[in-house]
């Protein structure tokens, strides 16, 4: 994903357009070869990694895939399971053999309820795109105090930065506790001013997070350049 | 239609009663992004057609017998503002917006990837602000539009165009006088990557000759739109890379 940042060539495609031959490249996401020719699906950047085009998305829903990080937001309870919302087409559902505590049937929302946020993983997705979420894993739980904002999703890795620098030099200057899911909601525990700083730079990354002076703003506002690579 | 064919559309020189060439374009403009709680937007002024689009989705199908499990259903609803025209449209459903959204929906599904959200809606709404005939092609570009600035995945844009017969010539893109005294309308859908057809309406009568060169003269139409489209699509996030 980081890739759409840099790149000597950044080029803009619509849906329709033709990007290339499907005789030598493979379709990658957001592509659909017609047969000779390879066109985008979606409004984005290309980007081509070794024999794949592929289009990385500028503006899109939320589409879980097994393994990824989320934040989300219960929305119903039933007897032995939770839905939460994780901003995907569909609610992910917890059932309780998933938790991370021993819940009797009929109980489970005595543990969580209606409005509480959780960090959870996706275990699976079907290919109806129902999501089964797992909170059993280290780290994974019931979110109890801090913020929570949200981010279009596909500017999750440039709020992280290239492997999570500019999470980590935010998290030292604001002196916050700072967890993003893929799905672009991220979850801010600190004191006050730490959060009002971490606040203008999700605003930052809001509206200028596709283009490439981000980095540079980014840098401005922490005060501090970028650590890691 | 019928009776109306003698009033008088075109000048002496050839040209229309707006000063058009019969093969010139009422002019467009295209911009998307500009409503910040949809997925999509878009806005597209047609001549002094003005339609917005929102683009809700993909969410989850409800009520749940609306739902395929193989593929999304694209929902949309096309609405005139009361105040769209110069007398006041009688708010809320009737029988033409119905149809309009029902043929816009099945043009819409032939051209987003459906396939890929099963189970899922994807809700598009078209609202006419303002209206001076051909509003369900300036819905249609709008909405295609829309749903490309929500990235829901698409064979094509497409590209609403209409052309018409009036005193026995065939004219691109008809106004509200020559719309309502002409012979006939051929709005279509085109998909301008592959000049695919995915929506096609004709009111009145035209012969094959005719019917030819409205088509003829609606794809050269389509280009020039398509190239608006693509231009209001990358002016959003110009220069940055």
């Amino acid at each position: 994903m980081n890739g759409a940042a840099e790149g000597a060539e950044q080029r803009l495609v619509t849906p329709g357009e033709v990007i290339g031959t499907s005789l030598d490249k493979r379709a990658g996401i957001g592509t659909l070869s017609q047969g000779e020719r390879m066109i985008a699906t979606r409004l984005g950047w290309v980007r081509e990694n070794n024999d794949t085009i592929s289009v990385d998305p500028i503006n899109s829903r939320y589409t879980p895939r097994s393994g990824d990080l989320v934040i989300g937001v219960i929305e119903a309870v039933r007897n032995n399971l939770w839905f939460a919302d994780v901003l995907g087409p569909f609610n992910g559902l917890l059932p309780m053999s998933l938790a991370p505590w021993k819940v009797e049937f009929g109980a489970a929302r005595q543990f969580m309820d209606v409005g509480d946020v959780i960090l959870a993983r996706v275990q699976e997705v079907d290919e109806s795109h129902s999501v089964v979420l797992t909170m059993k894993g280290v780290g994974l739980r019931k979110l109890k105090q801090g913020i929570m904002s949200s981010i279009p999703m596909n500017l999750v890795s440039k709020f992280k930065g290239e492997n999570d620098s500019n999470l980590r030099t935010l998290s030292l200057a604001s002196d916050c506790r700072i967890i993003i899911g893929e799905n672009g909601r991220i979850w801010v525990d600190g004191d006050a001013t730490g959060i009002t700083m971490v606040r203008k730079v999700i605003e930052l990354v809001k509206s200028e997070g596709h283009k490439n002076t981000f980095q540079q703003s980014l840098s401005e506002m922490i005060g501090n350049t970028p650590g890691g690579d | 239609m019928g009776g109306y064919g003698d009033v008088k559309l075109l000048n002496d020189d050839g040209t229309r009663l707006d000063g058009r060439a019969i093969d010139e374009m009422r002019p467009l403009t295209a911009e998307v992004g500009i409503l910040p709680a949809a997925d999509g937007s878009a806005i597209v002024t047609h001549g002094l057609n003005v339609a917005i689009a929102a683009v809700y989705g993909p969410v989850e199908a409800h009520p749940r017998k609306i739902q395929r499990q193989d593929r999304a259903v694209v929902d949309v609803r096309y609405n005139m503002a009361p105040f769209s025209t110069s007398d006041r449209i009688r708010p809320g459903y009737n029988r033409r917006s119905r149809e309009i959204s029902k043929v816009t929906a099945e043009a819409l599904e032939s051209v987003v990837l459906v396939e890929r959200f099963p189970r899922a809606k994807i809700s598009v709404e078209i609202e006419i602000l303002a209206a001076e005939a051909g509003t369900r092609c300036a819905g249609i570009t709008a909405a295609s539009l829309a749903l490309a600035d929500a990235g829901i995945p698409m064979r094509d844009l497409m590209v609403g165009i209409a052309s018409g017969k009036v005193n026995d010539i065939v004219v691109l893109d008809l106004d509200k006088a020559e719309d309502n005294y002409g012979q006939a309308d051929l709005p279509v859908g085109i998909l301008p990557t592959t000049g695919e057809i995915a929506f096609l309406q004709m009111d009145g009568d035209l012969s094959p000759e005719e019917y030819n060169t409205c088509m003829e003269y609606n794809f050269k139409a389509a280009k020039e739109i398509h190239q608006i489209m693509i231009d209001a699509l990358k002016a959003k996030y110009n220069g940055g890379a």
